[in-house]
């Protein structure tokens, strides 16, 4: 073993004894460059999957049913944009920059959830995504508020105290739709049967098939498996929809006392795999509509710049 | 990881007190073109629920910081004294809280 690696051995050992003893890492320290890059494939995703996310919802905002649900919607959209921007800027912080990011996502080599990728049909669909979507959303990022890297770790606290009202605004649509008319009760009905399944995918393949997983408890990025967060969602989430009166589809979910927990059916995974690699409904029309607004937006950051750049000449020339 | 940057707007570095009484507290980052659209970015991200009563916002590249790897021999004058802690000195309990 030549010095060199016998330095790397050492420095990884501290790095992991610091972890292991629940210190936070920071940016400046150092870290296995697997760790980093591990951190910036997931952070960077999970910034995409807040900016895209967007999308899904915009589809409602002309057409929400009142202006109160409306404002709503606005404000539960910009706290979305913001959870981007919140996460692109921790991301930041392991050296890649935002445009490297905005590249890698209008290519499509870094991948956002699954779950952005199914169309908003109705209204309910608004209701069932906060509900459901940032319901599980939220299961996720409690357990990442804990991250050994400190920047992600903050980010998600702040991410998860606003969260919150996502998740109780879209039970409220479910609510008021489940105890309207008998056609709203089926729209909601119908919203829950279609985004049941793909919010259960959101939380990733099974512990047994996913590569990265261990390597990230270890290294206490994740502190909860994938199979552990989409249990403790569905135990959340059936009683949820028992007080609604609707019903979740699927037949073999059932209370198990053993377990103290639910059993649940078999989640499609060709569908997931389908729609990961890029041939879900809406993949397409989601990627257009990023890279349109990027593009769309090119000139007004270029218009920023060189105002800046003038307004700095003046300063100098006058000094 | 050196892509060229030169058409990125400035990345800013958000401070902000949380209420007066409180220090100005790191929150994240942001891009701006120059300071003033700075402060008001920083107003719509870090500030949509009154988290704020005043924001400080610095180019990240004016950030003069110290580096982690030189943390032992750094911080070492302070090390060695321990009589600068209360916990040095040994009191009889009979003097009471001091």
């Amino acid at each position: 073993m030549d010095a060199r690696t016998d330095d790397l051995d050492r420095l990884e050992a501290e790095f992991q004894a610091k972890v292991d003893a629940e210190q936070r890492i920071e940016p400046k320290d150092w870290m296995p460059d697997r760790y980093r890059q591990t951190l910036i494939r997931q952070m960077s995703q999970h910034a995409h999957s807040e900016v895209v996310g967007m999308l899904p919802e915009g589809n409602w905002l002309t057409r929400a049913p009142s202006l109160k649900r409306k404002a709503i919607l606005m404000a539960k959209i910009q706290d979305e944009g913001g959870h981007g921007l919140y996460l692109y800027s921790a991301t930041e912080t392991l050296g890649i920059s935002r445009d490297e990011m905005f590249d890698q996502l209008h290519t499509g080599k870094a991948k956002y959830s699954t779950i952005f990728n199914y169309p908003t049909l109705t209204w309910a669909d608004v209701g069932a995504i906060g509900w459901l979507v940032d319901g599980a959303a939220i299961t996720n990022q409690i357990a990442l508020c804990r991250c050994s890297y400190g920047p992600y770790a903050r980010a998600m606290i702040r991410i998860c105290k606003e969260e919150s009202f996502h998740q109780r605004q879209g039970y409220e649509i479910m609510m008021t739709m489940a105890q309207g008319t008998k056609e709203q009760k089926e729209m909601a009905q119908d919203a829950l049967n279609r985004w049941w399944w793909p919010t259960l995918m959101m939380f990733g393949p099974n512990d047994s098939n996913s590569a990265n997983s261990a390597q990230s408890m270890k290294w206490k990025i994740k502190r909860q498996s994938n199979d552990e967060l989409r249990q403790k969602f569905i135990d959340a989430t059936v009683p949820q929809a028992e007080y609604l009166g609707l019903k979740i589809p699927d037949d073999e979910l059932k209370w198990n006392e053993e377990r103290g927990a639910y059993d649940f059916g078999e989640i499609d995974w060709d569908e997931f795999k389908a729609v990961v690699s890029g041939n879900g409904l809406c993949n397409r029309e989601r990627l257009k509509a990023r890279i349109d607004a990027h593009d769309g937006g090119k000139w007004v950051r270029d218009a920023a710049l060189a105002y800046a750049a003038k307004k700095a000449a003046r300063k100098a020339e006058a000094a | 990881m050196t892509k060229d940057t030169r058409d990125e707007l400035p990345l800013y570095e958000v401070f902000i007190r949380s209420k007066n009484g409180l220090d100005h507290k790191h929150v994240g980052s942001l891009h701006a073109s120059d300071s003033e659209m700075a402060l008001t970015n920083a107003r719509d991200v870090y500030t949509r629920r009154s988290e704020g009563v005043s924001i400080w916002v610095v180019k990240s590249t004016d950030i003069v910081a110290s580096s982690p790897e030189d943390r032992g021999s750094f911080y070492e004058p302070s090390d060695d004294k321990l009589y600068r802690h209360p916990t040095f000195y040994d009191l009889p309990d009979e003097v009471g809280h001091m």
